[in-house]
C-alpha cells in the first residue's frame, strides 16, 4: 500500500495525471455522476408515469414516443429504467456499506488481537466461503422474508467474508509498525488504536474493494429479484423487468429484456472501471 | 509421490469436515426460520382442521425443539436419508439423483467451452501485448463480468432461436416429442453416444449449446484475464530468455516452458470459477427451464419445502470441497515442488 503520504497538492496532481493518462477512468467517473443524478432526480426526469398501464399500447417496439418501447401492460420501459436506478443503486450502496462497516471492524480486531478470536472468526469465514454464495443469499432472503431490506442484508452478508479477510490481512501486517507502537506509547487504548489508527490507514486499499464490490452487489440483487425474491412486481427494478420480459423473448420482443439488461451492464461496467481507476490513483504498484 | 498426494488429499478432506458440518447447521437453522408452516401448507387444504395439522407436524417431527430436530437430521444424513420433498412427494435423494446429471452436464460443458476459448485468447493476448487481439481480449474481459447471465441467456435465445432459428425451443434438455436416452450415466450426450443414437445425440447437443454458452460467457472473463496475466509474467522471466538465447523453437518455448508454468494460477482460478458456476446455475437453469438440481432447489425454496433446499446446499458445499481437493491434486501434478511440502 502507498506508505508514502502524498501532500494535498501532490495528490491533486497525481489524480489529474492518472485521469489524463487514463481517459477510461474519466468516462467512468462521469458515468457514475450521471447515474447518481438519475437516481436522485428520476421522478422529475421520466417522460411517463412508470407504473401507469396503457393496455392498447402494450408491447410496442422502440419509437420516438417510447424510446425503449412499452411492456406487456403498455408501461413505458425507458421511464421504468430511470425510476429503477434509485432502487438498484440504493440496494447496492447500502449492502456494500453495511458489509464494509461490519467486516472492517471484525477483520480489524481479528488482525490486531489474533489468538482465539481470530481462529473462531476464521473458521466462521471458512464456513461462509464453503457455501455457493448466491444460493446462500437466496436462502437468506427466503428465511428473513421477501422484502427489499432483506435483499440488502443478504447481499451484505455474502460480501462479509471478503471484507473480513481483507481487513484482517491488512491490519495484521501493520500491527507492529512503528507508528502503531507510537500510538500505543502515547497511551491510546487498543480500541482506539484499531478504530482510529489502523482502520483509517487500511481505508484506501478497501476503497478499491468497495468500488469493485458495488458492481457485484448490483448483479446479485438483480439476480435475486429475477428469480422472484425481494422486489415485488409493480415496482420498477432492473432484475424484475428482465424477468417479466423473459416470457416474450421467444416471440421476438427483445426490447423488454435488452434495455433493462443494458442498464444493468452499463452500471456494473461503470463501477468496475471506476474501481480500476481508483486502484491506479491510490496504489500505483497494483496497476495491471 | 502417489503416497504424498493421497496423504494430502486425506488431510484436506478431514480438514473440510468442520466446514461441511457448519454448512449443515447454518442451512438447517435458516430453513427452520423460513416463514410459513409447512405442515399447514401441505395439509389437505385451507379448511384442514387444527388436529390434522398437528398430526402432520408430529409425522414431520416439527413438534420437537430445534436442537433435537438437528440431531435427528444429522443421524438421517449419516444413514444417507436426506428427507422427503413435500412438493414432489418423493425422497430427496432420488429426486437429486435424477436431476444432478443435468446440472453437471451443463456446468462441465460450459467450463470446457470456456477453457477452450479463454486459454488460446489469453495466450495470444500475452504473446502480442498491445496489439489488436490484446485489446479485444481485454475489452471482452471487462464486458464479460458486467453482463448478468440471465440477460445474456435471454439475448442468446433471441438471436439463435428467434432470429436465426439455429437453436431449438429453449425448454428442457430435449424436445418434448423426442424420447430421452436410456438412463446409463444420466449425461444425455454420453448416453446417446453409448447406444449409438446420433440423431438423438445431435438433438440433445443442440439443446445444450445455448445454456452452456451462456454460462461459458459468464466465466470466460476471469479465465482469459488470469491466463493473460500469468503468461505475461512467465514470458518476462529469466528462464524464457535463456530458452530464447539457446535457440529453442518459439512454439516449444511457448507451449512447453511458458504455458506449463503459467497454468498454475489458471488452475486455481478454475476452481473458484467452477464454484461460482454452481451458484449461477440457479439463474441459467431458470432461463432455459433446465431440469437440474438448482431449479429443483429454487422451486422448493419458494414453496417453503425444507428438505430439498438443505440437501441442495449440502450437495453444493460437498462438490465445492471435492473441487478444491481436485485442484490441489492438479496443482501437485503441474508443479512437483508443491507435493514435497
Amino acid at each position: 500500500m502507498s506508505d508514502v503520504v502524498l501532500g494535498r497538492s501532490g495528490l491533486g496532481r497525481h489524480v489529474a495525471y492518472v485521469l489524463r493518462s487514463n481517459p477510461v477512468t474519466t468516462v467512468a467517473a462521469a458515468g457514475a455522476v450521471v447515474l447518481l443524478f438519475v437516481a436522485l432526480f428520476a421522478p422529475w426526469l421520466v417522460p411517463y408515469d412508470p407504473v401507469a398501464s396503457d393496455v392498447p399500447n402494450a408491447l410496442q417496439p422502440p419509437s420516438a414516443a417510447h424510446w425503449a418501447g412499452t411492456d406487456q401492460l403498455g408501461r413505458d420501459i425507458f421511464s421504468r429504467i430511470l425510476m429503477a436506478t434509485r432502487l438498484d443503486l440504493m440496494i447496492a450502496f447500502s449492502a456494500v456499506s453495511l458489509s464494509f462497516a461490519v467486516g472492517a471492524v471484525i477483520g480489524g480486531f481479528c488482525g490486531y488481537v489474533g489468538g482465539g478470536l481470530d481462529r473462531w472468526v476464521g473458521r466462521f469465514v471458512d464456513v461462509l466461503m464453503a457455501f455457493p454464495l448466491f444460493v446462500l443469499a437466496m436462502a437468506l432472503v427466503a428465511a428473513l422474508g421477501n422484502r427489499v431490506e432483506n435483499i440488502v442484508i443478504a447481499t451484505a452478508f455474502i460480501n462479509l467474508p471478503f471484507y473480513i479477510r481483507f481487513a484482517r490481512a491488512e491490519v495484521n501486517v501493520r500491527r507492529n509498525a512503528g507508528w502503531v507502537e507510537a500510538a500505543r506509547a502515547c497511551g491510546d487504548s487498543h480500541l482506539s488504536v484499531v478504530l482510529r489508527v489502523l482502520l483509517p490507514n487500511v481505508l484506501p486499499a478497501m476503497a478499491v474493494q468497495i468500488s469493485l464490490n458495488l458492481g457485484w452487489a448490483i448483479l446479485n440483487a438483480a439476480g435475486l429479484s429475477f428469480i422472484g425474491l425481494g422486489v415485488r412486481p409493480p415496482t420498477p427494478e432492473w432484475g424484475i423487468m428482465v424477468a417479466e420480459g423473459a416470457r416474450f423473448i421467444t416471440t421476438g420482443k427483445w426490447w423488454l429484456v435488452a434495455f433493462p439488461g443494458l442498464a444493468l451492464m452499463l452500471t456494473v461496467l461503470c463501477f468496475n472501471l471506476l474501481g480500476d481507476g481508483l486502484r491506479d490513483i491510490l496504489d500505483p504498484r497494483m496497476r495491471t | 509421490m502417489l503416497g504424498g498426494i493421497a496423504r494430502r488429499v486425506g488431510r484436506r478432506l478431514l480438514a473440510s469436515i468442520p466446514a461441511l458440518l457448519g454448512v449443515v447447521v447454518v442451512t438447517f437453522v435458516l430453513m427452520r426460520v423460513l416463514p410459513g408452516d409447512p405442515a399447514a401448507y401441505f395439509a389437505s387444504g385451507p379448511s384442514a382442521g387444527q388436529e390434522e395439522i398437528d398430526e402432520l407436524r408430529r409425522t414431520m417431527g416439527l413438534d420437537k425443539p430445534i436442537p433435537v430436530q438437528l440431531v435427528r437430521y444429522f443421524g438421517d444424513i449419516a444413514r444417507g436419508d436426506l428427507g422427503r420433498s413435500m412438493t414432489t412427494g418423493q425422497s430427496v435423494v432420488i429426486d437429486i439423483q435424477r436431476r444432478l446429471p443435468a446440472s453437471l452436464e451443463l456446468t462441465c460443458t460450459a467450463l470446457f467451452i470456456a477453457l477452450l476459448l479463454s486459454l488460446p485468447l489469453g495466450v495470444a493476448a500475452a504473446l502480442r501485448q498491445g496489439s489488436v487481439i490484446d485489446h479485444v481480449v481485454r475489452l471482452l474481459c471487462t464486458l464479460g463480468v458486467c453482463v448478468p447471465t440471465f440477460v445474456s441467456g435471454l439475448l442468446l435465445i433471441y438471436a439463435f432461436y428467434y432470429l436465426l432459428g439455429w437453436a431449438p425451443d429453449p425448454t428442457a434438455r430435449i424436445d418434448i416429442f423426442a424420447s430421452p436416452p436410456p438412463d446409463i450415466t444420466g449425461f444425455y450426450l454420453i448416453d446417446f453416444a453409448l447406444i449409438g443414437d446420433w440423431e438423438g445425440w445431435w438433438a440433445a447437443f443442440r439443446q445444450l449449446m445455448l445454456p452452456a454458452f451462456t454460462m461459458a460467457l459468464f466465466v470466460l472473463a476471469p479465465l482469459a484475464r488470469m491466463t493473460r496475466a500469468s503468461m505475461l509474467a512467465v514470458l518476462g522471466s529469466d528462464f524464457i530468455r535463456t530458452a530464447h538465447a539457446m535457440g529453442l523453437a518459439r512454439l516449444r518455448i511457448v507451449v512447453v516452458y511458458a504455458l506449463r508454468n503459467a497454468l498454475l494460477p489458471v488452475i486455481t482460478i478454475t476452481g473458484i470459477v467452477f464454484s461460482t458456476m454452481l451458484g449461477a446455475n440457479v439463474l441459467v437453469e431458470k432461463v432455459f427451464s433446465w431440469p437440474g438440481v438448482a431449479s429443483y432447489a429454487l422451486d422448493a425454496l419458494l414453496a417453503s419445502d425444507y428438505a430439498p433446499v438443505q440437501a441442495f446446499v449440502l450437495l453444493m458445499a460437498s462438490i465445492f470441497v471435492l473441487v478444491n481437493v481436485t485442484i490441489d491434486i492438479l496443482y501437485g501434478i503441474a508443479d512437483p515442488r508443491v507435493s514435497v511440502v
